[in-house]
């Protein structure tokens, strides 16, 4: 995918905002890949999580708003013990999100689920849903 | 107060003096506005004495309708309290704000259709997994109840413990209107103290053979009997009736035991 | 674990019995939130799982044992956060102004590592009535028993712990290399096509390396894996479904309890039918 980098589309509040929110050093990243290799979810994405971090760091917020991948993401934590570097990309994927939620923008309504899975699924997956997908 | 002339009628003279006695004012704040009202009033009286007149946020009157729930602050604290107005009585300096009816959500059923599990509060309210046992809606609530235990017992499957958690419950809305998940608790545990009222708590079994036995036709010769006796007649055979007595044994019978 | 995983819990605390200890329920206990909060501001979300460790606290008690690992990994990381960081500790105790304060007192398990290091295998292998000969269990991990580093039971890129506790109970573990990949955790809720796929690959992956049944630790892992077995047997003809049982149910059974104690009709994938086959269940 072609992105153009400049200056004049780098939104500096966002980076400092994800930063502050995942307490992560975006500069760390070198761009190896090893989170996308071993993300279980990557087939699914539109953007692997490596180039969300690239992305990130370039302060391109609009092409991270309009990706899918951070609600494809399942904090399974593989690209965070696999990053040869240390960082913990499951806290920038969880403040990318957070920053969205947080705006007040859900990305499910209880009511959406069927009634049958409601009554079907473990209490587990509705807390921990509606934890990542409404604020 | 200034002393009035004594006056020599004992009755006026106590009317005066109680007067006198129930004379002493304390501040208080309603809805930002300093008012002096007389000490030992209620909240609710309080506001009416300076001059509110409830047409919302009044109701039984007795803390049972959870219509006038109040949250309140005192000078130097941080901490909001809450009480119902019908029943707490004024503070020196308390700074009021009233919560008459909160939007919570209710969801829609048929009551007929549910059965006792769990699941049918999973699927009417599933914003009930949204809490994060914050016990700000403990601390909002003017009847004392565990609203986070009650809360967590729902989540549990637990629709009995809930009911029994709950049972205090006015309606009041005090702990949705704090509520960080943006649950409407009151109206869940309503549901929760329904089905355990109708489909889980056992029924009496006592109770269904008395109506049996009256519905087979036992009492129908000595009622319709009664239905002939007129007047005084009636009168003397109600005073004179034989009433069980108050520290009756086990084994107490009535003399007529055609009917036992 | 009162409702739908009575198949998790109930062979638990039999099981714990026979090995000599017991497991007593908290009171007063609360949903823990089942995602650790990976934001750095967020304290909210920490209030929950600390106020189950204040209940532990406030038993006199200093161990808290979990059988649901995707409860372990919250409460292990959030008990982490009370003892490192001092200035949420601060916060998280000062608005909990009606508990006690709590700074890391207890300490947070999971059931396979009280077998492991306070009953050991060796004893519990001693204890094993039914040997579960000839049973050809895959261990699945999941994500929260493993990730992240600091509250991992065991080897993150190579566990064996479920390996050594299928062959204390006789059973035959068969490794294979989805079994620490996610199953999709609460996607279930918004993207359930996207766990059809993932519970493919690891079930695909486990019977292409021989296993007859898969074991668990966690409900989730049990509802992705198991849901959509009928929808799988549909679209793959070779599939006959894979049974899934909790390691509680398999350590029940092969102490030798009663099986009405596993609950096993709440399970995933028929596996009476597997257990009849191999003698282990009448």
């Amino acid at each position: 995918m072609s992105v153009t980098i400049s200056p004049k589309r780098l939104r500096r509040e966002f980076v400092r905002k994800v930063k502050e929110l995942s307490g992560q050093n975006l500069q760390s990243c070198y761009q190896c890949g090893m989170c996308s290799g071993n993300c279980p979810a990557a087939s699914n994405m539109d953007l692997s999580p490596r180039q969300i971090i690239e992305l990130a760091r370039l302060g391109l917020e609009e092409e991270i708003a309009n990706s899918k991948t951070m609600w494809i993401c399942a904090s399974c934590l593989a690209c965070t013990v696999n990053c040869p570097r240390g960082f913990d990309l499951s806290k920038v994927m969880e403040a990318i999100r957070l920053l969205t939620l947080r705006k007040n923008i859900d990305q499910i309504r209880p009511e959406d689920i069927s009634p049958q899975d409601r009554s079907e699924l473990p209490q587990i997956a509705m807390v921990s849903g509606l934890r990542k997908f409404t604020g | 107060m200034s002393a009035k002339k004594e006056s020599k009628n004992p009755a006026e003279t106590a009317v005066k003096e109680k007067r006198q006695v129930a004379a002493k004012l304390v501040p208080i704040y309603i809805m930002g506005k300093r008012y002096e009202v007389p000490e030992g009033l209620t909240i609710m009286k309080a506001m009416e004495y300076a001059g509110y007149k409830f047409i919302r946020g009044c109701g039984c009157r007795g803390g049972t309708c959870g219509a006038c729930g109040t949250v309140y602050r005192k000078p130097g604290d941080y901490k909001l309290q809450v009480a119902l107005a019908c029943q707490k009585t004024v503070e020196p300096d308390m700074y009021m704000a009233q919560i008459p009816f909160f939007p919570a959500n209710r969801a829609q059923y048929k009551f007929a259709d549910l059965t006792s599990a769990p699941e049918e509060v999973f699927k009417l309210y599933p914003e009930l997994f949204r809490c994060v046992a914050c016990n700000a809606c403990t601390k909002a609530c003017p009847q004392g109840i565990e609203v986070m235990d009650a809360i967590s017992a729902l989540k549990q499957g637990n629709i009995a413990e809930a009911a029994r958690l709950s049972f205090d419950c006015i309606q009041c809305g005090l702990c949705t209107s704090r509520c960080f998940g943006e649950l409407a608790q009151y109206h869940m545990f309503q549901l929760a103290r329904r089905i355990y009222g109708a489909k889980i708590l056992p029924r009496a079994e006592h109770l269904a053979e008395m109506v049996r036995t009256i519905n087979e036709g036992r009492y129908d010769q000595i009622l319709d009997e009664l239905k002939h006796v007129k007047g005084d007649e009636l009168k003397k055979l109600y005073q004179e009736r034989e009433a069980e007595p108050m520290p009756a044994g086990e084994d107490w019978k009535p003399k007529d035991t055609k009917y036992l | 674990m009162k409702t739908k995983a009575r198949n998790l819990e109930d062979p638990a605390v039999a099981s714990v019995e026979v090995l000599g200890f017991k497991l007593e329920e908290i009171p007063r206990w609360n949903c823990c939130g089942a995602v650790y909060s990976l934001a750095e501001d967020d304290l909210i979300h920490q209030v929950a799982p600390v106020r189950n460790l204040i209940r532990v606290k406030e038993q006199g008690k200093d161990k808290l044992a979990t059988l649901c690992a995707f409860c372990f990994n919250t409460l292990k990381r959030a008990n982490l956060l009370m003892k490192e960081n001092a200035e949420k500790r601060n916060t998280l105790n000062s608005f909990m102004d009606e508990e006690i304060d709590y700074s890391g007192e207890v300490k947070v398990v999971h059931l396979l590592e009280v077998l492991r290091d306070d009953i050991g295998w060796e004893a519990l292998a001693q204890k094993v009535k039914l040997p579960l000969r000839e049973l050809k269990v895959a261990p699945y991990y999941g994500c929260t028993l493993l990730r992240p580093r600091e509250v991992a039971i065991d080897s993150v890129e190579n566990p064996t712990i479920l390996r050594e506790f299928l062959k204390a109970l006789g059973a035959s573990p068969v490794d294979f290399p989805e079994s620490t990949r996610c199953c999709g955790s609460y996607q279930i809720i918004s993207n359930p096509d996207d766990i059809a796929g993932y519970a493919w690959t690891i079930l695909n992956s486990a019977l292409n390396h021989g296993a007859e049944a898969l074991v668990l630790t966690c409900p989730l892992c049990d509802y992705n894996l198991g849901r959509g077995q009928k929808e799988l047997m549909k679209k793959h003809s070779g599939f006959k479904g894979m049974p899934l049982f909790y390691f509680t149910q398999l350590l029940a059974l092969a102490l030798g309890l009663d099986p009405q104690v596993c609950h096993f009709e709440l399970n995933y994938g028929s596996p009476e039918s597997l257990l009849r086959e191999k003698n282990l269940l009448s």
